[in-house]
């Protein structure tokens, strides 16, 4: 039988059993669409991770402590505050190729300012921060090197505190404590928004490193030194020559595993979106049980289909059919079936995807991908599931088929 | 008796479940030439339906020979019996056997889908030539759930006769149908073998089988009678019977479908 002939006489008796067509196909729709849905999702995720990662700074290198080991026994990433604020210092003066670097002092503490208080980050930091991040600032100024080199107790306040802090009050020049120190602000942080983590980056206090150190030190650790380059090209070879001043630094002997890493903001990002793209995968997998599911509905139908029409099946071995021939036309009738609910299910999931995103503002992606791999994928459960109610057809006994009431 | 289209000798079929044997056919010989119309009869139980599903290529012999159209039909495989059954019979059932929900037009072009000789050319018109040879031209588009009995058997003549077969095998053709309707498919049998159609016909009816020009008699798996037959004329019974309707020359005396037919006329 020509294959035009096949599909036709396929769609023909699929069309003469709607409602049934219907609810099995729905398996396969909801199937595909639900993995659509999930991967467009997982994808959208992925890429909005990236921007904001991009977004925290151009040409951003980020040490971050690493492994130690104290007498051969690993203690992990992060275990141990490795960095120092010397290690940032000894940086900026013996690499003259990179464009800012600043360690960042982390302390969390209670601020007052004339009845209001607040608790919030205090990052300490040098003045090249500014660069390094790409922030600016809407009214005043960051502080200068000077202030960094006198320890001064000027601040500069991000967005979310001077709100709690001087609620409508301009906020410049006015006095407030950190921890019962007091800081002048110099300066208001421009706005940056939620991090793809939901973290408020405008809930922080920006003072010199210096000043940190000295008067609310104590609580300080710094989880990171940040130094950032003039072009992107020139990244790969100042992460070598940092890992290199590091363990001078660090008095590291050859042969000693690094006790920080050096990583570029495309690494970071590969590393966030990495743990989404498990998420994505994990969602997808359990979509695409759903899919099984509905394969194996078809196959329930397509036996069902075999016993209602044995005597269709001896009609057609009688006139001369081969039991290839019955073969394929069962399997095609469930390819068709499958593959229909994939298109369907596809559609679905397009819209779903976007309604999804238009309702959460998530952004959603589809990539041309996925849509073959899900038509696939249904293709593949049509046949897969399809061919033994199939080759039960084509092995019946035309006889007994006639006979069959 | 030219040629023959179906010689066989000595054909047996012994089905075997567990232990028991069942001798359905113990050797049958036959020889049906080109151009006969012939009935095999039987009660049931005989082996008459053994033989016409052998005939048929439907099944394999256990024993002895069979040539089909100058073809040695024993010892092929079933896909070579699916080839030889799409060119070389066409087949008429009891139930008509058409499928469901699919016009005339193309429950006889099924046939034609199924040939793998090459040697048709525009399936559909051969379809349709066909179904007007049946004289159901005008009905190619319904399907048979809109047809009446006697005009689905026709439509079912019509897919045994679309491949030119050299045999029509047909399968108590009238066993679904009443008198009247017995007539015509008889009187389109009697037609198309005039023009040189070899029809082979399974009956228990002896009425239906003296519209044929030859009787085999089948019991206990063998062939105990073989006589040629005073042919009636099908078409000429149907003319009397439209005519003087209840002084007919009735040759369906025992049976009961007659009773009804004259009850509702």
């Amino acid at each position: 039988m020509r294959t035009s002939t096949l599909i036709k006489v396929a769609t023909q008796s699929i069309l003469k059993n709607k409602m049934r067509t219907m609810l099995t196909m729905l398996g396969i729709i909801i199937g595909v669409g639900a993995v659509i849905v999930m991967v467009a999702v997982g994808q959208g995720a992925r890429s909005s991770i990236r921007d904001q990662i991009n977004n925290l700074g151009t040409n951003m290198i980020v040490i971050m402590p690493g492994s130690s080991q104290q007498g051969g026994v690993s203690q992990g990433a992060g275990a141990f505050n490795t960095l120092t604020v010397k290690d940032a210092e000894k940086l900026a003066n013996e690499h003259p190729g990179l464009a800012a670097v600043s360690p960042v002092v982390v302390t969390r503490g209670q601020v007052v300012a004339s009845g209001r208080n607040w608790r919030t980050t205090v990052n300490g930091v040098d003045t090249g921060y500014q660069t390094i991040r790409d922030w600016g600032v809407t009214s005043g100024d960051f502080f200068g090197e000077d202030d960094v080199r006198a320890m001064r107790k000027v601040a500069v306040i991000g967005a979310t505190v001077a709100e709690n802090l001087f609620a409508g009050e301009d906020p410049l020049g006015q006095r407030f404590q950190i921890r019962g120190v007091p800081f002048d602000v110099v300066g208001v942080l421009a706005k940056k928004g939620q991090t793809a983590t939901g973290t408020d980056q405008d809930d922080v206090i920006v003072v010199p490193y210096t000043t940190a150190q000295t008067r609310l030190s104590g609580f300080a650790r710094i989880p990171q030194i940040l130094a950032s380059t003039h072009t992107p090209a020139e990244i790969p070879a100042a992460q070598e020559e940092i890992r290199i001043l590091m363990r001078e630094s660090h008095r590291l002997h050859n042969g000693d595993p690094d006790d920080f890493t050096v990583r570029n903001q495309t690494e970071l990002a590969e590393a966030a979106e990495s743990s989404t793209r498990v998420m994505t995968m994990l969602l997808a997998a359990i979509a695409s049980i759903s899919l099984l599911v509905g394969g194996i509905g078809i196959m329930n139908i397509m036996l069902v289909s075999v016993t209602e029409r044995t005597r269709e099946i001896g009609i057609r071995l009688a006139i001369g059919a081969r039991g290839s021939d019955v073969l394929t036309q069962f399997l095609v009738e469930s390819i068709v079936m499958s593959l229909l609910g994939g298109l369907v299910g596809l559609a679905f999931g397009i819209g779903g995807a976007q309604l999804l995103g238009h309702i959460t503002g998530w952004s959603t992606a589809i990539s041309p991908l996925i849509v073959a791999i899900a038509l696939g994928f249904s293709a593949a459960v049509g046949i897969f599931f399809g061919f033994y109610p199939a080759r039960k057809a084509a092995a019946l006994n035309p006889i007994e088929a006639l006979r069959y009431e | 008796m030219t040629e023959a289209v179906i010689r066989i000798e000595s054909l047996a079929k012994t089905y075997r479940s567990g232990r028991n044997e069942v001798h359905a056919l113990r050797g049958v010989s036959l020889e049906v030439g080109r151009g006969e119309l012939i009935a095999i009869m039987g009660s049931s139980g005989s082996g008459k339906s053994t033989l016409m599903n052998l005939l048929g290529c439907l099944d394999t012999p256990t024993g002895g020979s069979y040539q089909l159209d100058g073809v040695r039909v024993d010892g092929l495989s079933r896909n070579q019996l699916a080839d030889l059954r799409n060119q070389k019979i066409g087949f008429v059932f009891q139930g008509f056997n058409l499928l469901a929900r699919t016009t005339a037009l193309d429950n006889v072009e099924l046939p034609l889908l199924y040939d793998r000789s090459g040697r048709q050319g525009d399936t559909k018109a051969l379809a349709l030539r066909a179904l007007e040879r049946v004289g159901l031209g005008d009905r190619v588009d319904h399907q048979p759930s809109e047809l009446s009995g006697g005009q689905q058997q026709r439509v079912a003549i019509a897919r045994a006769l679309v491949t030119e077969p050299a045999l029509i095998l047909a399968d108590e053709p009238t066993g679904n149908l009443d008198s009247r309707t017995s007539l015509e498919v008889m009187a389109l049998f009697q037609e198309l073998n005039e023009q040189g159609i070899t029809v082979l016909l399974v009956t228990h009816e002896p009425d239906i089988a003296q519209y044929t020009k030859r009787i085999v008699e089948v019991r206990d798996g063998r062939l105990r009678r073989d006589h040629p037959v005073a042919t009636r004329n099908a078409a000429n019974d149907l003319a009397a019977l439209e005519l003087e309707g209840d002084e007919f020359d009735e040759p369906y005396s025992t049976d009961v479908q007659i009773a009804d037919h004259r009850e509702a006329s």
